[in-house]
């Protein structure tokens, strides 16, 4: 195997970019174990929530009267839809370079980003307003609050960074730089839709249904 | 405006000399003294650069600096100055326990909780982490061959980050007090029922700001000895203190996030009222005891797998002879670091698991035991058939080997739940872990010290003082200690600040006495590093291998220049260096040279440091605005500095190739000096490797080749 066949950072730029993509080997490695150190912080969040839902409740409600199933539904399908959009976003960004198309992409993510933001913030206003559940009625809503929100955090630090990313592709257009970082964002943007998929099915799937 | 929008929750009583004033005692004199001592320090320092003109050189040529080995310098340095405040905070609760046989001593209960939760904290987070962050920054890219890391600049905020961390923990010495709770401030007593006020939160924001550091520094080396070796080192030729930095950084990665998490959750159970900690609520404690020891018991191994690469190079180098062993140690470390994340639970056997689980992790801990005993059989064997010099290193290894055995042996017991349960929470734990991390990790980086000197700074440090602070710290060490097993056995508890049993006070009273000879030890050693720098002359040994050396490092200048390595080395076999040496191939000149690229200095790291450190006080002090300001202007500077373009500088050929045979021309032409004479002035950094005594005298500059060394 050759080189820049062994390589493999993200999107394979081997072929249109041949000088970007042994830049991205050392950096994208790295990005790499910082989402996984990333992922050790969520996992303890997760654990954490294991437990506290459990036993946890204390005179607080249970998962199951305060979780609104249908909005965690479509909060997922915005969120994977999003991806979706870096994903074809990334494409064009490797075969065309086109700022207009990059652009465009990254603001239906960024928009469809912000929506599960937006919907996420709504589910705890009507949890804390409607449900009397906030954070500080029990262990199990501290630890629930906690882990949803690291992760909206994580969406929202997201949202800023890409809109620097647009910024730069103004500024710079597509410099081996600029690639790199959106190859970068677009790792994190996917990694936060797997650590959705696991708050989705274990926080909310399984919270109801138990 | 009022005041509490302005300053937070700081009163003028808030600052360390109102207590002495309001409430004149022999302890709160003692606490204005240490916040005095604090305050004189920092005035002194600024004094001192102001009055040398050393402004412009510190924030030019270190600060601003993203040079691997200036970055590892100046972790060294926190680690240091740390260690001073740390070592004079044990002498002084040695004095109080001694003093205080049904009497109250001379200090508070409360100035006493301060002292220990200081003194673990710091000997922890800013004493160990920095000194082998700082070795591991300064060898390791020497030792593969690199240039430098892979990620310069991450790698200098995570300095600023743990300065900023070590700036707090200084500050909480003047304003306000420290935690009571030890460096691993169990709630519900850290949480905000039992401890109101600043002291919990200023554990909690130093430990975090030193826990990203050290994230960050895990991933930075993990991806550097992945991606950076020179052509030729495999992983099975790496150094084996390479080696354990690897394992080390792995750590790092996977253990500082649960300590993350915990501070977290801490913070938000005293900030805003959360239930994760709490008594009642459904909040359990027992949650941070996982998360703790979670990130704790790796952390045990964070900090000795580098000491333990550290002895592998002394042992090796010192006895003239290749690493006995090499790929047992290699696989040693490797399930160290694996077992590591198994054995948590062993920190709180008396917490309420079930007999079966405590059996588990029981067997697992003693299971440690079992490649720590490989890596101590390869060490012995390595000395068999050498010709052993009792330099400093070897002493401080030779000592380590014999006292840490006993330590390990003390461990195996407590392995064991049945006796965890009669010596927890005694002076039989604090004996313990004191004589792995004492022997172990600190006389390791105090050999590695003795040893990378002369690499860093071209001059070695002066024998006979250092040898002299090895007989005050090593035998002070046992002195300190080994009656603490005892009196740990006795029942004294851990933590106590008085007694009522007059059988203690004679260990107590041997105890006193070790730990000033360990101060005086400590005095020797700040001693030896003075009268090295004024006799730099006669100690310098500018040609790079002093001590015949096997590695990369030793191949290069001391200090090295900003490049490393003219040209990067191809390695073929393990001890690339000494090879070279004994074949013959070693300072060859390269048959070309070319531009070498080098990151520009930039105040991103410092700015960063300085914003983080801000942030942290207003969160301590709940002064809002400051928390807020500094928060954005952390990001601004991210953000402003990922639109910089001109990051790198080009340094020219010419320049290094005059430089490279200008160091070449002077080691061919030196006499070269003999292991028994590397203790004299003779020693210029030009080894004769042992056996090649004949071969000694100026070597021709040999054909040019494609290679150096």
């Amino acid at each position: 195997m050759s080189l820049s066949e062994r390589l493999h950072p993200g999107i394979n730029l081997a072929g249109t970019d041949p000088e970007s993509h042994e830049a991205a080997e050392e950096v994208l490695f790295g990005f790499w174990i910082f989402l996984m150190s990333d992922l050790v912080l969520f996992a303890v969040l997760f654990a954490t929530y294991a437990a506290m839902s459990v036993q946890g409740i204390a005179e607080g409600p249970g998962p199951a009267q305060v979780f609104d199933l249908t909005a965690a539904f479509v909060e997922t399908l915005l969120l994977l839809l999003s991806s979706f959009a870096f994903g074809f976003g990334m494409l064009a960004m490797k075969y065309r370079e086109s700022r207009r198309a990059v652009l465009g992409w990254l603001l239906l993510t960024g928009g469809l980003g912000a929506a599960f933001v937006g919907m996420e913030l709504h589910d705890y206003y009507v949890m804390i307003t409607q449900h009397a559940a906030p954070p500080q009625a029990s262990g199990f809503l501290s630890a629930y609050y906690l882990l949803t929100g690291t992760h909206a955090l994580h969406v929202s630090s997201g949202l800023v960074w890409m809109a620097i990313m647009a910024v730069q592709v103004v500024v710079f257009g597509f410099t081996t730089p600029v690639k790199l970082r959106l190859m970068r964002l677009a790792l994190f943007w996917h990694m936060l839709d797997v650590v959705w998929i696991g708050i989705f099915t274990f926080v909310y799937l399984f919270g109801v249904a138990s | 405006m009022n005041w509490e929008l302005i300053f937070g929750q700081i009163k003028w009583t808030s600052f360390v000399f109102a207590g002495a004033i309001e409430n004149p005692s022999l302890s709160e004199f003692i606490a204005s003294g240490a916040g005095s001592v604090a305050v004189l320090g920092a005035l002194a320092a600024v004094i001192l650069l102001t009055v040398k003109g050393w402004w412009v050189p510190l924030w030019r040529d270190w600060l601003t600096s993203v040079d691997h080995k200036k970055v590892g310098i100046m972790y060294i340095a926190i680690a240091l100055v740390m260690f001073a405040r740390a070592v004079i905070e044990a002498a002084l609760m040695r004095a109080q326990q001694l003093a205080a046989t049904d009497s109250g001593g001379f200090l508070s209960a409360d100035h006493f909780g301060q002292l220990f939760s200081t003194h673990g904290t710091i000997m922890i987070f800013f004493v160990a982490m920095p000194f082998i962050t700082g070795l591991m920054n300064y060898v390791m890219p020497l030792q593969i061959g690199a240039r430098d890391v892979s990620f310069p600049l991450l790698n200098a905020i995570s300095l600023m980050l743990t300065m900023a961390g070590a700036i707090l923990i200084m500050v909480s010495l003047v304003v306000g007090q420290f935690s009571t709770g030890g460096w691993s401030a169990y709630p519900p007593f850290t949480g905000i029922e039992f401890s109101p006020g600043e002291g919990v939160d200023y554990w909690i924001w130093a430990v975090s700001l030193g826990s990203i550091g050290s994230t960050l520094t895990g991933l930075n080396f993990a991806v550097t000895i992945y991606k950076k070796r020179c052509p030729g080192m495999t992983l099975f030729r790496m150094p084996l203190f390479t080696w354990t930095t690897l394992c080390t950084s792995i750590l790092m990665i996977f253990a500082m996030a649960p300590l993350t998490a915990a501070t977290v959750m801490l913070a938000l159970d005293r900030y805003a009222g959360f239930h994760f900690f709490t008594n009642g609520d459904g909040g359990n404690m027992m949650n941070y005891a996982n998360l703790f020891w979670l990130f704790g018991h790796p952390e045990v191994y964070i900090l000795i797998l580098p000491a333990f690469g550290v002895w592998s190079e002394v042992v090796a180098t010192f006895s003239s002879k290749r690493i006995y062993g090499y790929t047992s140690l290699v696989y040693a470390t490797m399930c160290i670091a694996v077992l590591s994340f198994a054995v948590w639970l062993h920190h709180f056997f008396t917490m309420g698991q079930s007999a079966n689980v405590n059996a588990i992790f029981g067997i697992a801990t003693m299971i440690i035991g079992v490649p720590t005993g490989v890596k101590v059989y390869d060490w012995l064997l390595t000395m068999v058939g050498g010709r052993i010099r009792f330099t400093t290193p070897m002493l401080f290894h030779i000592n380590f080997l014999l006292t840490f055995i006993l330590g390990g042996m003390t461990g195996v017991l407590l392995a064991n739940p049945g006796i965890d349960f009669q010596v927890h929470n005694t002076l039989f734990l604090i004996a313990h872990f004191h004589n792995m991390i004492i022997p172990g990790v600190l006389f390791g980086m105090f050999a590695a010290v003795q040893f990378w000197f002369p690499k860093a700074f071209g001059f070695r440090l002066h024998e006979g003082l250092g040898r002299a602070s090895f007989w005050c710290f090593a035998p002070g060490f046992l002195l300190a200690f080994f009656p603490l097993y005892w009196l740990g056995l006795m029942g004294a508890t851990r933590r106590t600040y008085m007694w009522s049993d007059p059988d203690y006070l004679p260990w107590l009273a041997l105890a006193m006495a070790g730990a000033a000879l360990i101060l005086a030890g400590f005095a020797l050693m700040v001693m030896q590093i003075v009268v090295s720098v004024r006799q730099r002359e006669p100690l310098a040994a500018p040609l790079g291998d002093p001590w015949d050396g096997r590695a990369l490092e030793w191949s290069i200048p001391s200090p090295p220049p900003d490049w490393n390595f003219a040209v990067l080395p191809e390695v073929t076999a393990r001890d690339p260096f000494y090879e070279a040496k004994k074949a013959g191939t070693a300072y060859r000149s390269p048959a070309a040279y070319e531009d070498i690229e080098v990151p520009r200095n930039t105040a991103t790291a410092p700015l960063i440091g300085l914003f983080a450190c801000a942030w942290a006080f207003g969160l301590v002090w709940h002064i809002w605005w400051l928390a807020i300001v500094s928060f954005v202007l952390i990001w601004v500077v991210v953000i402003a500095r990922s639109f910089a373009t001109d990051t790198e500088e080009i340094i020219p050929a010419a320049t290094v190739k005059a430089a490279n045979e200008a160091f070449l021309a002077a080691v061919r032409s030196a006499p070269g000096v003999t292991r028994d004479r590397e203790m004299t002035s003779e020693n210029r950094g030009r080894a004769i490797p042992e056996g090649l005594e004949g071969r000694s005298g100026a070597v021709s500059s040999g054909a040019a080749v494609e290679v150096l060394s």
